[in-house]
């Protein structure tokens, strides 16, 4: 387990940072960090990772202290069902839903995009490697690491409170252990 | 004589063209005109009991203004719209008008449940005889035995929902229980299978049911401007019961309480649906859009004195579709019909006047125009 003391604190040209050892994500759980000013929260939903950015697009409420629930729809009313494949992250201020995956607002489905900007939240790209492979990305630069002095937090899946600053000395990179890595462009644009 | 677009007060250059009056009240004068219709059962009950009317029947009291116009109400006693001949040389004869939907506000509500079927089907049968198959400018709505038997309504519906007369069913506002509540879906799919609107209009007949949440206000004029409240109640509630997803054909009137108020409500609840979407997931769409598809507002009464403050309100509520003209003879609400044909401008004063109600209502002009009048 060997951890050096002296991070090299690069910016990856690609957006690329690490922010937390996979482990301190379990499963339903989620971390917001703070990187580059910007803070994000890092989503475990049933095993799989989400990245979205802490700030609603409506009226800026704290997106990633809201509640993760499944979809729920009906064709009319009488035939109320869940749709557990779709996740979405609600705004604790008014409620919006938004695709945790996506970061596509879900209250109005069926009308067309308004002209306006569309109101989505921001997500970002986010992946799982491993130290030895990190190890070699940080020496040249591919990717970063989250700043030490970073606010970041648990937040209580229950209660939404937030349990207490990360501890930023995790990093840099153990080569024995898997890391959270965030690619800060958006997803979407990565996608393509 | 040039003809005189009664009820209308507008110089006749801003509108000249046909009218469909939606609100037309039609008064039963006494249980006399009724004894033919009822089965013989409940003639002897009206005889042994001597039972002359309703409790509670809107009877145009003289010195309440506004519950009748002066030349609308006969020197001689007689109710005002209580014969068909009253409703000719008032409304039908005036010009212009195509046809009139008459509304019965017959109140039946209360009593023995049997009774209030009985009733009903009397009133509705002499609607048929002696109104619409009298006058084919006529349209009616059907009157309802008392809401809280939904079974007995929907036979009713059934019963006479085939007449082509009939256009609309009659709900009056002040339900007891809200309309989009699941107990009255048996009403709503009775009335869409008929191809039928659901008319809700002003009132509550003899329930005793207040309008307000609070209980009775003092003073008629308190009444007469809170009764917004219950319409706005029946409007949220029938769109977040979902009863336009589980009646997708449904189509809604809401009579003689104006349209002015409908925009801001609609808009909170476009705002807070955003929200709170999957407490009512049936709602996929900006509740709004769905009451725009779905509901229709009858103008009078007209509470605005002013066009281009009318004009706000119109432009707010996104569709020119969706307002029908009333004279809601014989009530006096002194509405002046300049300030929304004004406000409606010239290109969308059609709609107001006879094309949105002959499409809300599925009225063929030709029909009458085939009687010469």
């Amino acid at each position: 387990m060997a951890t050096e003391p002296d991070p090299p604190r690069k910016r990856s040209r690609q957006g690329r940072v690490v922010v937390a050892r996979v482990s301190d994500i379990p499963e339903n759980s989620r971390l917001i960090v703070t990187v580059r000013g910007r803070e994000i929260g890092i989503f475990n939903v049933a095993g799989k990772l989400y990245a979205i950015g802490n700030r609603c697009p409506h009226r800026g409420g704290d997106l990633c202290k809201g509640d993760i629930i499944g979809r729920v729809y009906a064709e009319r009313p009488g035939e109320v069902a869940l749709d557990p494949t779709m996740k979405f992250i609600t705004c604790p201020w008014h409620g919006w839903e938004f695709d945790i995956e996506t970061g596509q607002s879900w209250y109005d489905p069926a009308s067309p995009p308004p002209a306006t900007p569309s109101p989505d939240a921001r997500h970002f790209g986010v992946e799982v490697a491993n130290g030895a492979d990190l190890e070699a990305q940080l020496a040249e630069g591919q990717v970063g690491v989250v700043d030490e002095r970073a606010q970041a937090a648990y937040v209580d899946p229950t209660t939404h409170r937030v349990r207490g600053p990360f501890q930023a000395d995790v990093f840099p990179v153990d080569r024995d252990d898997e890391y959270v890595v965030l690619t800060l462009r958006s997803a979407r644009a990565t996608q393509r | 004589m040039s003809p005189t677009l009664h009820p209308l007060r507008a110089p006749s250059e801003l509108w000249d063209g046909p009218i469909v009056d939606v609100d037309v009240h039609v008064e039963v004068p006494g249980v006399e005109v009724l004894r033919p219709y009822l089965a013989p059962v409940w003639r002897q009950y009206v005889d042994e009991r001597g039972w002359s009317q309703p409790f509670g029947t809107f009877p145009y009291p003289r010195n309440s203004p506004a519950s009748a116009r002066p030349e609308w109400r006969p020197d001689d006693g007689r109710a005002p719209a209580s014969e068909l001949s009253l409703i000719q040389e008032h409304i039908l004869d005036r010009g212009g008008v195509e046809h009139a939907i008459l509304n019965c506000l017959f109140p039946i509500d209360s009593g023995p449940p049997d009774l209030s079927v009985a009733l009903a089907r009397a009133v509705n049968d002499w609607l048929v005889a002696e109104w619409l198959d009298a006058d084919p400018r006529l349209r009616a709505s059907i009157v309802l035995p008392a809401r809280n038997d939904p079974a007995a309504v929907a036979a009713e519906i059934d019963r006479v929902g085939g007449h082509p007369g009939f256009v609309q069913a009659l709900l009056p506002v002040r339900s007891g229980m809200l309309y989009g509540k699941r107990l009255y879906w048996p009403v709503f799919e009775a009335i869409e299978r008929n191809d039928l609107v659901a008319g809700i209009h002003w009132g509550g007949s003899n329930e005793g049911l207040p309008p307000t949440p609070s209980g009775w206000p003092t003073r008629y004029i308190e009444e007469y401007v809170s009764e917004i409240q219950v319409f706005e109640s029946q409007l949220i509630n029938m769109v977040a019961e979902g009863l336009f997803q589980k009646f997708p054909a449904l189509r809604v009137s809401m009579l003689e309480i104006g349209f002015t108020w409908v925009p801001m409500w609609l808009w909170d609840m476009d705002r807070n649906w955003k929200g709170i979407r999957r407490e009512v997931p049936w709602i996929s769409r900006p509740p709004f859009q769905i009451v725009r598809d779905h509901v229709r507002f009858s103008t009078a009464p007209l509470d605005a004195d002013r066009s281009e403050e009318l004009e706000h309100v119109l432009r707010w509520l996104g569709s020119d579709d969706m307002v029908l003209y009333a004279s809601d003879y014989p009530h006096m609400h002194d509405d002046d019909l300049t300030v929304i044909l004004e406000a409606m401008g010239e290109e969308s004063r059609a709609k107001l006047m006879a094309d949105n109600a002959r499409a809300w209502y599925r009225l063929d002009p030709a029909e009458t125009m085939a009687d010469g009048d």
